[in-house]
């Protein structure tokens, strides 16, 4: 391997148990690898619970993992305490310490590298410029909007120029305009500093807009991960497809080669998207979008469509198929006829349906 | 940092404060004014009372002894016995933080449900009367006391110190009666503190002595502030740990005042004596208000010039 194909991180094999105070064990991460590419920006998404903080916590060392073995840069750190380690976070809570400035909370990590005084109040004076913040060095946090001490906690965990940022649901305290705005700013950062940002969230369209690799948690355990278009068209499991974006479930009636949706049935083979896994008995359930499900109006139709309601420029419907519900989603253009209570044909798109593990 | 605060509810109806003013003025600024008034008032015949006859002498006989030909010469006796109250007062109220530091920040670490019990725990002392339990010391320092006994027993020793009756008995009382003071503050402003901020401090690359000095010190200083002061200052008006372990050989201040008003029977000295503990606390306030503005400038947060 040359160095420059060695992952920034590498997450291999790591658990990490707690007690739970009725006396019980919850697994917060059971048996987890992930390699994180060099200048890449990977989030980590799932419910809260999922074990993703319990992860970036085990990776800044803030947790030691009960098995496994975390690497950066090829080298082992999940042995090498705290404050040794070449990696950064930015916490939710934002962590600034409110007995120092703002120019104080930066330099304080410098500090602690011993750096030369001049040397310190010049990478204070970038860091904040690079979290455009110039000016305010002298400010104590607690005279800070909510946005300025977020820029100040990213400016403090800059400044020690990490080989990996870790950011625990940094954007989860600001209001949602201020939140848009920062995650185009973290983007700018990330592709400024070429520092590999590992982010926490469970906001999955924050998780789509940010990372170039995704990490979807459920239970303790990665899912699925991949590009978030990836992730978004191809989720391998049940639990990928229902978090991101919305699905519609479907358990099928298989019977050798032909699957059925029970109430609709049998699925045309054009339907299927062509990469996805073959239905079998063991592995029966389909997921598609709502948009890929195409509702017709006509005297003939089968199925009475339960509700359909206008939301911007589509229309959101739910259509009894006999044995389960449908949601489709479909632009108000193309719509005529379907009402509450009407009756509709529904038919799936080409290429839409696809088979996911449990 | 008493900055001009909005209108409260029931902030206009003065006279809620009325009986804690009649109270203050009554049983505080009162008795403070006759102390002052008699410390300038001449001795009584008998030396019950005072004479009204206003003289400056009380305050001569703190710096000056009279010989029996009248010739005043300067007797530095009662300024030492200030000097070592006030060096007895430091020693416990350091003795006091330091020991209290670790204590509080473990018991802040705890779990809530552990923390009220050993919040509880640090209070068990004040069920029993001060008095019993400086004899209870006077039991345990003593030459057969169990210290010795032990330290004896295990050949450390090979014969007992003596502990009891020596200014070092007098501190380790002082301690003993005042550390739960120096606790309570430190634990309420480590309860407060919010852990997070260690986190990012090691996270930063700080060491634990250093997480320690530069962020938990820090946020714990009003409570410093606090406990050095509810220790120094009654500290420095004890009487019971220097009378019964110091043996009325390593004289406070207090002892000696007690003795004005008692054996020796001069009300007027009595009084100046505690005119000048009044004006070294009021000096050692002071003290500490400057200290605690300067660090607070230096180091943000509120402290003790709310208090004051």
């Amino acid at each position: 391997m040359s160095a420059e194909t060695v992952p920034a991180l590498q997450v291999r094999g790591v658990s990490k148990t707690f007690p739970t105070p009725e006396g019980g064990e919850v697994k917060a991460l059971d048996d987890v690898s992930l390699d994180v590419a060099d200048g890449s920006f990977m989030v980590l998404l799932g419910p809260s619970g999922c074990g993703k903080t319990t992860l970036l916590r085990c990776i800044a060392g803030l947790e030691s993992p009960d098995a496994g073995e975390i690497d950066l840069r090829g080298e082992r750190i999940d042995t090498v305490p705290v404050w040794k380690r070449r990696v950064n976070t930015v916490f939710q809570s934002y962590a600034l310490f409110p007995h120092m400035t703002v120019a104080q909370n930066i330099a304080f990590g410098l500090q602690m590298d011993h750096l030369p005084k001049d040397e310190i109040s010049r990478k204070v004076e970038r860091s904040l410029e690079l979290v455009r913040l110039t000016g305010l060095g002298g400010r104590r946090p607690q005279q800070l909007s909510g946005g300025q001490q977020q820029r100040v906690a990213l400016a403090r965990a800059l400044a020690k120029e990490p080989e990996v940022l870790l950011l625990d649901e940094p954007l989860s305290a600001l209001d949602l305009k201020l939140r848009r705005g920062m995650q185009l700013e973290l983007k700018r950062l990330q592709q400024e500093t070429h520092i590999t940002f590992i982010l926490v969230t469970h906001d999955q369209d924050e998780a789509m807009s940010m990372g170039d690799q995704v990490a979807v948690f459920n239970e303790g355990r990665i899912a699925q991960v991949g590009p978030p278009r990836d992730v978004y068209l191809r989720p391998q499991t049940r639990f990928v497809a229902d978090f991101i974006g919305e699905a519609n479930l479907l358990e099928l009636d298989v019977d050798g080669a032909q699957a059925a949706v029970i109430g609709w049935g049998t699925i045309p083979g054009d339907a299927w998207a062509p990469d996805s896994p073959a239905a079998t008995a063991a592995a029966r359930t389909a997921a598609v979008r709502p948009e890929d499900v195409i509702l017709t109006s006509g005297d003939g139709g089968r199925f009475p469509i339960i509700d359909a309601t206008f939301i911007g420029g589509d229309l959101h419907a739910v259509v009894d198929v006999g044995g389960t519900t449908l949601s489709a989603r479909q632009p108000a253009a193309h719509s005529a006829g379907l009402s509450t209570g009407g009756r509709c044909e529904v038919t799936f798109r080409p290429g839409s349906l696809r088979i996911v593990a449990d | 940092m008493a900055k001009a605060t909005k209108a409260r509810a029931g902030q206009g109806s003065w006279w809620a404060g009325a009986p804690g003013l009649i109270y203050l003025v009554a049983l505080v600024l009162a008795p403070l004014i006759i102390i002052l008034i008699y410390s300038f008032l001449s001795r009584a015949k008998f030396g019950v009372g005072v004479r009204w006859e206003f003289t400056a002498q009380p305050y001569i006989e703190l710096f000056y002894s009279e010989s029996l030909s009248g010739e005043r010469s300067f007797d530095p006796t009662y300024l030492q016995i200030f000097f070592n109250s006030v060096l007895y007062s430091l020693a416990t109220a350091i003795i006091c933080l330091v020991l209290s530091i670790p204590i509080a920040l473990w018991i802040a670490t705890r779990p809530q449900k552990w923390r009220t019990l050993l919040v509880f725990l640090v209070t068990i002392p004040f069920w029993t009367s001060l008095l019993i339990r400086t004899y209870a010391f006077v039991i345990i320092l003593n030459d057969n006391g169990p210290i010795n006994g032990t330290l004896t027993g295990l050949g450390i020793l090979s014969e007992p110190i003596s502990m009891l009756y020596t200014p070092f008995a007098t501190v380790v009382g002082l301690v003993y009666s005042f550390l739960p003071f120096m606790i309570l503050p430190i634990y309420a402003s480590a309860e407060r503190f919010d852990f997070r901020l260690a986190e990012a401090a090691y996270d930063l690359g700080a060491t634990k002595g250093r997480v320690l000095r530069r962020i938990v010190l820090p946020a714990v200083r009003p409570g410093v502030i606090a406990g050095l002061i509810l220790v120094f200052i009654p500290a420095l008006g004890s009487f019971l740990a220097p009378e019964l372990l110091g043996g009325g050989k390593t004289l406070m201040i207090a002892n000696v005042i007690a003795a004005q008003f008692g054996a020796s029977r001069n009300w007027p000295f009595g009084a100046a004596l505690s005119v000048m503990v009044l004006v070294l606390v009021m000096l050692a306030l002071v003290i500490f208000a400057v200290v605690a503005r300067r660090s607070s400038r230096r180091g943000g947060q509120q402290s003790l010039e709310s208090l004051l």
